[in-house]
Order: C-alpha cells, then structure tokens, then sequence
C-alpha cells in the first residue's frame, strides 16, 4: 500500500499520517493529550461521544520545535494560522518555531466544517486552554528539575525562568519531563490575562503559508499529484436529474492520451452531496481529458427542471412575495398598525427587490484526488469540510466512514462552495473503477454549470410611516428556494436562512413582522459566503434608506433613529438558535457604534455637503455572524452611467480578533466581493441550463473596477469573537446603491447594476 | 519535437502540439506554482514569463513554444522584490491566484520602473482575484517599484 510519504509532490507538508504522531512518540516528546480538555467544550462543538486520542493538538520536541494542529481548513480567511496562534499565545511559544500540521478529517477534533465564520468564535476557548496546560505542564517540569516550587517559575517565549536565580530552561530541554506529568485539571491551570497576549491581537501576525503562497510552493487540492494517478474530465447532466440515455465515446477515444470512459451513476434524490452523475473521459493529463470530452456525445433523459427559465421563475417568487407566508418574527401588531395608519391619513410605502442566483467561481475550480484500495478511500482534496468529504464517499461506495480518510490542502478560495464535496466523491467512485488514483478537475464552465448556486430571491417591504417620518409599522417578506432542497426535495420553506438578517431586524419599531415564503427549487441551492445575509440585507437597508429619503431625513440620523436607544433586542429565538445567541446578544449600542464611526471616517454630513450631481455616498449597516458592521460607499457615476468606487470605509465590531491586518484584509475583500455581487454577477437559466460559463459571462470585479480605496477601522472590543470571513458581505451592495440613489436620483431594487441603465 | 528552456533548464516535447503551455507545465512537467483558473485567458492564474514576457500559459499551445524561454514562479530566484513586497504588505488571502499575479507584477515592473495607478489598473486587471486583494496588490507594486529604482 502507498503511502502518503510517497507522494511525488509535497503534499505530506500539509496532510502527514504520520510524520506528527509517530514522530511525537517515537522520541518520546511531550505530546498533550486532548483528555484534559474539559468536556463541557466538545459538547457544545460536536459529538461529545468520540474518543479522545493522545496527541490531539500540540507536541513539543526535543529541539524546541513546537507542533500544532489545525484542524480548520484554510480558504483565504486566516483560520489555518489563527487557531494555532491562540495556542502558541498561551503556551508562551517562540512561534517562529512552529510548524503547523493540518488534520486529517475525524470526529475526535469535533465539528470540522470551515464556514458560518466561527472557527476562532467556536474554538478560542479551547484554544487557549491547550496552550495554558502545555505552559503549566512545562513549568511544573522545570521547576521539578530546579527542585523549586512552579509558583516561583514562569516564562518568555519558549523557555521556563526561574525568578529568583534567573535559571532558564528551553521547552525542548523540559518536554520529555513534562510529558511524563499528569495532565492538570482545568481550574488549575491559569490564562493569561488580555495584557499578557503576545500574539492574540496584535499587528504582526501574517499567514503561516505566506511565504509558499509567494513562491509557488503552497500546494493546493489542484497541486495534489500521486504516483500512478490518471487524470478525470465528467461531463455532467446540463440539467439537474437528467440522467444518460446513450452516449458515444468513439471520437473522445481517438483523442491522443485519453484512456477510457467511464459512467457515474447520478444521484438519487436528494442530491445532497452526491455526484451528478455523468460521463467521465480518462486521460493521461488534463488536457486529454478536457480535450476528450470535447468530442463525446451524450444523450441526456428528462429532467422535470428543464422547465427552469428565470424570468419566469421570477415572477412566480414576486408573486408570492406579495401574498402573505409563514411569519418567522413577530412585534406588535403589523396589520392594525397598517390600518390605524390609514385612518390617521398616514403614509404607506412599499418597494419589492430581487436578487439572482450567484455561483461561487473559488479561483481554484472544483478538483480531488481519490485512491480507492482494498475497500478503502484516501483522499486528497481542498475541502471546508473533511468529514463531509467521509461521509459522501462512505455513503456513495457503501463503505464505513471510518474508512475514508481525507487529507485536506490548502483551498483556492471556497466561499462555500468546497463544503460540498460532490467532486472528491466523483474521484473515489472512477478509482475504485479503475484500480488507481484518480485526479478529477473541474473546467471553470464545469464549476459555473454545476454549482451549488446562491439562491435567487425576491423580497417585499411594507412600512407605515408617521408624521415624524419614522415607521410605525414595517412588514418583510423573503421568498427564495431553500438551501435544505440539497437534503429534502419537498423543502420549499427557508430554515437556518431565516438567522441570517431575517428574523433579528435591529430597528425599533412598535410594529414589526418578518414572513417567509414558499419556492421549489430546480438546480443545486447552497451558501455562499454571508448567504441569505446578502439578500436580506440588501432588501431591509435599501428599504431603510428608501424611508429616509421619503421623510427628507438624512442616511445616517434616520439609520440610527431605527436603531434606536442602546439596547438589547429580545429575539424570542429558539433551539439552536437561542443556544448560539447566549453570550452574543443583539446589542444595538454596539451597532450604533459602528456606524457612527464608519459615518465620522467617511466624513459624513460634511463631505456628502460638497457631493455634486453624479457622486454620492450611501450607508449600510448589518449584524451578521454575530459580527456588527456598518459600512459607507462613496460613488462616481460618469456620463456614461459607469459607476466607479473611489472610496469604502467599513467599521467592524468583531468582539475579540487575533489577526488585525487579516481581519482588515477580509473586510477590504469583502467589498471587492460586495462589489462583484453589487455590480456584475448573475446566474440565470433556460430549461434549465446555466446561461452562464466563463468568466467573459459571469463577470467578477477586476481591478480597474474594484473601489480604490477601502479603510477598514476595527472597534477594540473584549466581548467573545464573533466572526470575520463573512460579515463584510451584506451591507456592501445596499450601501452602493443607496450612494447610487444619491448620486443620480436612481432607486435602483435588483442585483446586478448592470443590468440598469443610470445614463 | 519541441525544444525549449524552463527555467534555464533545456526540455524536449513530443506530445499533442496542441495541449497548452499549463498543462505541461502542471501534469508532465510537475511545475505547479502555475495554477488552472479558466482556460480562456480571462483570469491570469497561469501567467508565466515567455522570453520575458507575460502570458498566459493555458492558451499557449507547445507548439508556440519552440526555442522560447519559459520562466514560471518557480523559476524566480532568489526571492524577487516583488515577492518580498507581497509579504511585506501581506498580499494574499487563500493565495491561488497570486503567483500569477506576481508573475504579471515582475513582467510589468521589468518594462515601466514606475508604475503609475493607472498602469498598474491596466497591466493587472486581466488577473482575478476572488478573494478581493487588489488595493494590496496595488500597494506592493508600489513597494517594489521603490526597491528596485
């Protein structure tokens, strides 16, 4: 049997079997055994069941060199390097002698799936305490060997002083010692306190893999390479659920370098993260492959969405947008409010906004590589979501999960997308058809074709306003196919989408309901970095700034009058979903916050003053992630209706960060990302094909077009960690768009822009 | 068959004449610093240097590559200004397209010492990044312009 350690290529850098543990105990280092970890924290992350193997976190070696494990995947959000940064903190570690180890997919490391923006929020406490008891363990052991009490030892980076001699001992030197103590217990093992943190928010913490990143070396799931793979190219059903008729491989064999052909059995409903099904081209190289399945003809069966067509679907989301749904959230009383108005002479406005499927295009399209032998899987692959990645294999071969092992590279982006590892099971079903490793590479117009798209949506808002120009009653309604359609085909109502910016409106306002309507969906629906926070917020703060200009008020006062007093906004969640909001609760001084800050950067009031015809700025403020952020868009609109970004500045309340300059860094993406959803990205369909295949027709921001300028001001916060990778999502488009509103007088309601002419 | 320099290394090539510079480099060659992102020369992931020049190597056929100089992230040592600059300003986010980006950077450096905004927005908006690292890359270009004048 290969092993891993015989990968042509590197790939062992990332994803070793066995280089840590056997390592680790073969020199007889200290190693820390996960079996302190209080159980308490695994049940809140996973299955609290799983057992607990030694040598789960960190090891110390002989020579000092310190190893941890990450057992988050690393997609461009700093996860890989944050986590371990948490516990060379608190271990007092030199962390230029680091090295970090990324783990393999397994329950032991509890929930794995990078994505939701909580890998620090969700595992900064256990963080912590690994590198403590390692500190305390390596004190207790110095001071054994000085025949001293702890009490009189502590440390500088990686190494053990005693105070009064000023004796130092290196970790290295102590680590054997250290590994033969008992592990202490938690109460007695202390934290550092906030002034003590050497690495946990502080400036000069950068990416563990920046300098692979730099010079080529970093491998990625693309870079994967084992000895003897061949490489795969599937042509999938145009259509969702159609499945092969017939198909003719006499020209795609004739293609020099391609193999054979093979056939993937298509899903059975649900599709969840199944493969497709389709036709495979096996080939010596890439190109063979891409090049075969140029020439293979397939006939395709029926599919009922090949009745999919977007201008239609979109009227029949409108049209339910304007009857009532179920209600997710009610304050008050919404229609007698509505009817109290009228009889008052009171104004009523309404406005409806639509926003298209998006498709993730990660710059790393789709790709794994899979070895089936002897009725198991390694593999290897650039996944948000190894366990993921067990459970469809184990599920699509009929084999235990256990039997799967899936090594995780580094990701070429994944937004989402690479939670879903339809892919990686496409490489394990051609290898255990083949007898040999298959590499599977997804073409881009594979990866546009066959996403799992960002659901289209349409929403409607209603608001009753008084006198004093603010609402008195203000009605939301979502409709959208839901993500759960991935895992119930009858799922026609949203479910977790309803937590992000739909159920939890800040605004104070005595009348108050939120509904959600019904949609079937007909292609692959899954999240996409901020998900429903995109639509939803896009709705509510294009709404927000509608009213304002409605009662002649500015942006800014009448986003903070809806705002209103600091406080925090009872929720009356439920499940799940009251479980995550305790320690987080929706304080809306904290949102206030940010948007007086982002308002004061931007010069609000007094810039907006000197704001000629064709510039103009707009505001948005959104709680997403448990993170608040309100953000200002400054806009150029030329003769020709083309919008340019001078300037973006952002204010982020994150609770506690580690990474600064990373966290600055996602939220200066986040409005590329905002801009690119904003101004130029859709996905539609006819009969159910994606239009869409390229990057000439799903078009992303470039740099000529991106905002110029993006200051990203960080609120100093000592609440929990909230999250980072998403939150700077939601409130880019409104706010571009009401800075478009001021700048031209263009209410604009849909995604994209470019879709509207504004010359 | 086709000759030609990798690297300064000398390579031959008696494959499909018509399988582009990116796939030799990635699967025969195993030079991987250079990634796949479209095929169609819309997102610069696979940009290398041909004599020189940045191109993009996934519609760059082999048999346009005889007797050329190819020069791929992996061939650029010791650490270029532009390197350093990009981890100085700590550039990259999952870093994907970024040795493209950087391979586009040295080429453009290597023709205009000074770079305005302006010819940067020009040289460099044929490479995406999904990630949104451009106000960075911009920065670096800068950085590295000033080190190498």
């Amino acid at each position: 049997m290969k092993s891993i350690e015989n990968v042509s290529r590197p790939v062992s850098r990332h994803v070793s079997r066995r280089g840590f543990l056997h390592g680790a105990l073969v020199s007889g280092v200290f190693v820390l055994s996960a079996r302190f970890i209080p159980e308490p924290l695994w049940a809140a992350e996973g299955d609290a069941a799983a057992p607990f193997e030694p040598s789960l976190w960190m090891s110390i070696a002989s020579d000092g060199t310190v190893t941890i494990v990450a057992h988050r995947s690393e997609m461009g959000c700093g996860s890989r390097t944050a986590l371990p940064l948490v516990v060379a903190d608190e271990l007092d570690a030199d962390w230029s002698k680091v090295k970090i180890e990324q783990a393999i997919g397994d329950p032991k490391y509890g929930e794995q799936d990078t994505d939701g923006s909580h890998s620090v929020r969700s595992n900064f406490d256990l963080m912590r305490q690994v590198g403590a008891t390692g500190r305390a363990m390596l004190n207790s052991a110095a001071a054994a060997q000085w025949g001293v009490s702890p009490k009189d030892c502590t440390t500088e980076p990686h190494f053990i002083v005693h105070r009064a001699s000023g004796r130092k001992l290196g970790y290295g030197e102590v680590a054997a010692g250290a590994a033969k103590l008992p592990v202490p217990k938690k109460e007695d093992v202390p934290l550092k306190s906030r002034s003590e943190w050497r690495y946990i928010g502080k400036e000069g913490n950068s990416l563990f893999d920046l300098p692979e990143i730099v010079t080529g070396k970093a491998i990625f799931g693309m870079d994967a390479i084992m000895p003897g793979m061949v490489f795969a190219s599937v042509e999938h059903p145009p259509v969702l659920g159609q499945k092969i008729k017939s198909y003719d491989d006499k020209a795609a064999l004739k293609v020099p370098g391609v193999q054979k052909t093979l056939t993937i059995e298509a899903f059975k409903p649900p599709h969840q993260f199944q493969p497709l099904g389709g036709v495979a081209v096996i080939a010596d190289n890439t190109w063979a492959a891409f090049k075969g399945r140029k020439s293979l003809k397939v006939e395709w069966g029926s599919s009922p969405h090949s009745v999919y067509n977007s201008g239609p679907f979109r009227k029949t989301l409108e049209a339910t947008s304007r009857q009532p749904g179920k209600v997710v959230r009610n304050v008050g009383d919404v229609d007698a409010a509505f009817v109290q108005s009228a009889k008052m002479g009171g104004k009523i406005v309404e406005a409806e906004y639509y926003t298209p499927h998006l498709a993730h295009v990660s710059m790393e399209p789709p790709v794994a590589v899979a070895e089936y032998r002897d009725g198991k899987v390694r593999a290897w692959a650039p996944t948000q979501n190894p366990q993921a990645v067990q459970e469809t294999i184990a599920g699509v071969l009929g084999i235990k999960k256990e039997d799967v092992t899936c090594y995780v590279t580094l990701l070429g982006g994944g937004f989402g997308r690479k939670s879903k590892p339809d892919q990686v099971a496409e490489a394990a079903v051609l290898s255990k058809q083949l007898g040999k490793p298959v590499k599977v590479i997804w073409s881009r117009e594979d990866d546009i074709h066959f996403d799992f798209f960002h659901s289209v949506a349409a929403m409607y808002m209603k608001a009753a306003v008084g006198p004093d120009g603010k609402p008195t009653a203000w009605l939301q309604r979502t409709v959208y196919p839901p993500i759960n359609s991935t895992f119930d085909v009858s799922a026609t109502y949203a479910d977790d989408e309803m937590g992000l910016g739909w159920n939890n409106l800040p605004f104070d306002i005595a009348n108050h309901r939120a509904e959600n309507g019904p949609a079937d969906y007909h292609v692959r629906i899954g999240w996409l970095r901020s998900v429903a926070n995109i639509y939803h917020a896009f709705a509510i703060h294009s709404f927000a700034d509608e009213l304002a200009h409605n009662a002649n008020k500015d942006s800014v006062q009448y986003l903070l009058d809806l705002i209103g007093p600091a406080r925090i906004v009872s929720l009356d969640l439920k499940g799940d979903e009251a479980e995550d909001a305790k320690g987080y609760p929706l304080d809306t001084g904290r949102l206030r916050r940010v948007v007086e800050i982002a308002a004061e950067k931007s010069g609000w009031g007094k810039r907006s003053m000197d704001i000629g015809k064709g510039r103009g700025m707009g505001i948005a403020a959104h709680r997403s992630f448990l993170t608040y952020v309100a953000t200002v868009v400054e806009v150029e609109v030329d003769s020709k209706g083309q919008v340019h970004i001078p300037n973006v500045w952002t204010a982020v309340d994150a609770g506690t960060i580690v990474s600064p300059d990373n966290i600055r860094n996602q939220f200066e993406g986040a409005a590329v990302f905002g801009t690119s959803l904003a101004m130029f990205s859709e996905i539609t369909a006819t009969n159910g094909v994606i239009d869409q295949s390229n990057f000439n027709n799903f078009q992303i921001t470039r740099m000529n077009r991106a905002p110029r300028h993006v200051d990203v001001h960080i609120v100093e916060s000592e609440a929990p960690p909230a999250g980072v990778g998403e939150p700077g999502v939601p409130p880019f488009a409104p706010a571009l768009y009401n800075a478009v509103f001021a700048a031209t007088g263009k209410r604009v309601r849909e995604l994209p822009l470019s879709k509207t002419k504004l010359a | 068959m086709i000759r030609f320099k990798v690297n300064g290394k000398e390579k031959t090539f008696d494959g499909d004449p018509d399988m582009p510079l990116l796939w030799y480099l990635r699967d025969v060659a195993e030079l991987t610093g250079t990634k796949f992102g479209c095929g169609m020369a819309l997102c610069g992931a696979c940009t290398v240097h041909q004599n020189g020049a940045a191109i993009r190597s996934c519609v760059t056929p082999m048999k346009a590559v005889g007797g050329a100089e190819i020069t791929t992230i992996e061939g650029i040592a010791p650490l270029h200004p532009v390197q350093k600059a990009w981890m100085e300003i700590r550039v990259p986010q999952c870093g994907y397209c970024q040795t493209g980006q950087i391979m586009q950077a040295i080429a453009l450096l290597k023709e205009n010492k000074n770079p305005s905004d302006q010819d940067i927005d020009t040289a460099m908006s044929g490479n995406l990044c999904r990630c949104g690292t451009y106000q960075r890359i911009r920065a670096a270009i800068h950085q590295a312009a000033k080190e190498t004048a």
